[in-house]
């Protein structure tokens, strides 16, 4: 007789636990407002709640912020590419004799390997006059592997004044 | 030759005046050629656009019950992605397995599909849409719609792979036993129409449906109705011989291109046969929603066509078995069989005798 | 005639190999099983490992101390903050140096965000091997969040490369205190659905109670830690017995269960998570001001000499062992690695279960690949 009321009363908390289940899922059918699917590449562009955003400290890809004079901050030292772990930067300095007639090391090109990165952010954070950043450009998809390798510094472009 | 009038409500007397006509122009035999060609081609056309339809249907229910948008891209609300899905693997390789036994390999998903059809044939869809009205209907659709297991099984034994040979025996085991738990939770269901004729179990529920009518054990049956079939169409929790995260996709591993579709497509029209049968025993079929008494009310249920009503139904039972899928996880064998044997079997058994005692006293509604 | 012997094999005796992976989908990455079955009971299990070995700590002998960090993320990368924790206090450990309490404290509250954004993971996963698929969703949709303060703060979702020896790179957002008291009010209401859909379920009952029984000696002896082995008794949990950081400042329990089945592993895992927002309601209101990182030298070099230094990761104990001779480089690093060990008991956990069984341990154990071949 125990065994039967212990049959009986394991259908009905089995019976139980499957509808509270079904309540969860069953709720969530009937409520649409509760749906978090982003609509990738509508949302680069529309206005409204639901548009894609990338929070300014994500480390999208390095870059070198120019200024509207097209100057940068790189004094061509080289640290970055000590410190990447990966070998990814590549700083290719020229000499320039200054106004001065003393000879100036200066940034001839900064490589960066895209497809090498891991971004560790250690390029930016030890560059000692902050000519690094990071953009937030996330849409790094390309047919050629060539165009990952890029040069950070815009041509023509030349060191910030009070840079040394 | 009589005079034709399409009656959405009364759909056989379109169907009297095709076979009235095709008779007259032909001889017996052509016309009934005739008339096996067009029932065929309608049954594939219906087959397709309920198989696709199915499949988008599914793949929304369980993007809203996941918090998702679920297919949105191909036709307004992603309508179409099932026919894009489609193409896709009507354009694919058929990857030939080097090891396999071909003929029955390549046999295999046409027998999962003729058994579909074979069930079909007899399931009222309307008034007067309906291929073949045997007397022993119920009995019919149990023995075809159990024989799709033999597919599966030459399929899994077939392909030469370890993984499709496990589903395969699993969906046996399976098969053999849950086959018992449909057909007496039919049978229930007979005893109250008194009849296995599909028609006949249609009209007994002009009034009331089978499921009031019987009420407590009428429910019950339904309920294991509910979860036997589920079980029978290798879906849901009882998924075991496609177990994707076991057996990667069991029984249909090797199949690729359309011979994959076929398996595919068939999951989805056995989750309608079983769908229908149930909206045909338990909620009446074509038979519109009435309340005995309030005339007012069943004549407004009666304004809706008795396709409509059919459908309407039955995709409301498909809704609840997506809602089993899509909450529950998987059973494991041993789970199964003793949830078969243990519980659905004992139960039924004693459901059957309080449907004799309460027909035979007048219980009922 | 040798032939004829051979045919005359009790069926018994015969076994039937099949290959769990290594591509399978519920062995969450490149792990493969050879596994003999007698019908569908398991009678033996090989791990093979090996598919995604990069030869990391190799790797390390060439890169400097902050370099390490970046690679360490890609060990165990569901606790990428913990592992970059763990060479960080091992570095620190070495040169002797305090950090900042406010560094200690932000640690402790990204490595609590990390435990509960990696068993949320392992939920869905665990939901998913049982063939739950729906439970993979609402995992994720909530793992989301506390991926969004991550890159708020840090940069990056998954592997955040956030801490450098000495402390931080950079200072947390100032949305980051706000952001996680949402997350927790949030997940507070979310949780409880996980036990309606998951736990409560009859059917996760039955498929998991009295499944891969690990005792308490075994446990031991085979070095597991973490969840698994405190579902088994055995109370390991580094932030208790050993606390780090910032976590002798706060209150919470270590979970233990007894039996030491599947479904206790998943229960001790559930358990966690809501000792995880406990921390992290304690802490995260408490951050004291101060700097991110201490005074470092750029080029860090480890006085000649042993180090070891032990945290408590998502999945169980994470040691990090530096040899160094007193250069920029270490001379040999080693990690141990919780999951390296957890997997070594697959074989005896899953002996005699049915293959579904056998999808349930593993997703109990909750492996990580990456890590177990470094
Ligand atoms: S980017 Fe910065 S660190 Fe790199 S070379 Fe230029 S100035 Fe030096
Ligand atoms: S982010 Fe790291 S890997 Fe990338 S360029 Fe900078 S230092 Fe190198």
């Amino acid at each position: 007789m125990k065994s039967f009321i212990k049959y009986i009363s394991d259908i009905f908390s089995g019976v139980a636990s499957l509808l509270k289940g079904m309540r969860v899922t069953g709720k969530y059918f009937f409520s649409p407002r509760a749906i978090v699917t982003q609509q990738y590449p509508e949302n680069r562009h529309k206005k409204g709640k639901k548009k894609l955003e990338m929070f300014d400290r994500f480390k999208g890809e390095v870059i070198m912020p120019h200024s509207e004079n097209n100057q940068h901050k790189c004094t061509a030292c080289g640290i970055c590419e000590n410190n990447c772990p990966n070998g990814t930067i590549e700083v290719i300095s020229v000499m320039n004799i200054g106004e001065d007639g003393k000879k100036k090391r200066a940034l001839d090109k900064h490589i960066y390997r895209l497809s090498m990165c891991s971004f560790c952010a250690l390029c930016v954070k030890t560059c000692p006059s902050k000519a690094l950043a990071f953009s937030q450009e996330f849409e790094h998809a390309v047919f050629d592997r060539k165009k990952l390798i890029k040069i950070l510094n815009k041509p023509g472009s030349t060191l910030m004044k009070g840079i040394e | 030759m009589q005079d034709f009038k399409f009656n959405i409500y009364d759909l056989s007397s379109f169907t009297h005046w095709v076979d009235v006509s095709l008779y007259s122009y032909c001889t017996p035999f052509w016309a009934m050629m005739w008339e096996m060609i067009i029932i065929g081609v309608a049954m594939l056309l219906f087959y397709a656009v309920i198989g696709l339809f199915l499949v988008y249907a599914e793949r929304k229910v369980c993007a809203f019950m996941q918090n998702r948008i679920g297919p949105n891209r191909v036709g307004p609300y992603g309508f179409i992605q099932t026919v894009a899905d489609l193409v896709k693997l009507l354009m694919k390789e058929l990857v030939i397995i080097r090891k396999s036994d071909k003929f029955l390999f390549y046999l295999a998903p046409f027998i999962v599909i003729i058994v579909n059809f074979m069930t079909m044939a007899a399931i009222p869809f309307a008034k007067g849409i309906h291929a073949i009205d045997f007397n022993i209907g119920v009995l019919y659709i149990m023995a075809i719609s159990s024989m799709g297991v033999i597919g599966v099984l030459i399929a899994g034994w077939s392909s030469n792979n370890k993984f499709s040979m496990i589903g395969a025996m699993r969906s046996g085991a399976q098969i053999v036993s849950y086959e018992l738990s449909v057909g007496f939770s039919l049978i229930t269901m007979c005893v109250l129409a008194g009849s296995m004729q599909l028609s006949t179990i249609v009209e007994g529920q002009s009034e009331c449906w089978y499921i009031f009518q019987g009420h407590i054990p009428a429910i019950i049956a339904f309920v294991i109705f509910l979860i036997a079939g589920t079980a029978e169409t290798n879906r849901g929790p009882f998924d075991l011989a496609e177990a994707e995260s076991e057996l990667t996709a069991g029984y249909h591993t090797e199949y690729s291109g359309i011979s994959f579709a076929f398996f595919y497509l068939a999951e989805y029209i056995n989750m309608f046969i079983i769908a229908s049968i149930a909206a045909t025993v338990f909620w009446g079929g074509w038979m519109p929603f009435h309340i005995s008494g309030l005339a007012g009310f069943n004549n407004i249920m009666d304004f809706i066509p008795p396709f409509i009503w059919y459908i309407g139904k039955t995709f409301v039972i498909i809704w609840i078995m997506m809602w089993f899928k899509w909450t529950f996880p998987r059973l494991r064998i041993d789970q199964l069989l003793t949830l078969e044997w243990k519980y659905l079997l004992p139960i039924n058994l004693v459901n059957i005798i309080l449907m004799a005692l309460i027909v035979l006293m007048g219980w009922h509604f | 005639m040798s032939e004829e012997i051979s045919s005359v094999v009790d069926i018994d005796q015969q076994e039937y190999i099949i290959n769990i992976g290594p591509q399978h989908p519920s062995t969450h990455g490149v792990l493969r099983f050879v596994v003999s079955l007698q019908g569908e009971v398991v009678k033996s299990l090989q791990p093979h490992i090996g598919y995604i070995h990069r030869g990391i700590e190799k790797m390390c002998e060439n890169l400097t101390y902050q370099q390490i960090i970046h690679l360490t993320d890609r060990m165990d990368y569901l606790s990428a903050h913990t592992n970059n924790e763990a060479v960080c206090l091992c570095v620190e450990k070495a040169l002797g140096i305090e950090v900042p309490e406010r560094v200690k404290y932000i640690r402790t509250i990204l490595d609590e965000l990390t435990r509960l954004a990696s068993h949320q993971l392992w939920w869905c996963s665990f939901g998913m091997d049982l063939g739950g698929q729906t439970c993979y969703f609402y995992g994720l949709r909530d793992r989301e969040k506390i991926l969004d303060i991550f890159e708020e703060t840090c940069g990056a979702r998954l592997l955040l490369s956030y801490n450098t020896p000495g402390g931080l790179m950079w200072d947390i957002h100032p949305n980051f205190q706000k952001r996680i008291k949402e997350f927790i009010k949030y997940f507070r209401k979310k949780l409880p659905e996980y036990d309606a859909i998951l736990t409560g379920n009859v059917i996760m009952h039955q498929r998991t109670e009295d499944i891969g029984i690990l005792s308490l000696e075994d446990a031991i002896s085979y070095g597991i830690t973490g969840p698994t082995a405190r579902a088994s008794g055995f109370s390991c949990d580094v932030r208790k017995r050993y606390p780090y950081s910032a976590y002798d400042k706060a209150d919470f329990k270590e979970i233990i269960y007894t039996k030491g089945d599947t479904f206790h592993r998943y229960q001790a895992r559930m358990d966690e998570m809501w000792e995880s927002m406990k921390i992290l309601e304690q802490l995260v209101d408490n951050i004291p001001e101060g700097d991110f990182t201490a005074k470092m030298k750029p080029v860090i070099k480890l006085p000649e000499g042993e180090y070891y230094q032990r945290v408590e990761s998502a999945r169980g104990e994470l040691g990090v062992f530096i040899v160094s001779k007193g250069e920029k480089y270490p001379y040999r690093m080693k990690f141990r690695s919780p999951n390296f060990c957890n997997l070594a008991i697959m074989n005896k956990l899953t002996s005699n279960f049915k293959i579904a069984d056998l999808i349930a341990i593993s997703g109990s154990l909750d492996l990580v690949i990456p890590d177990i071949d470094r």
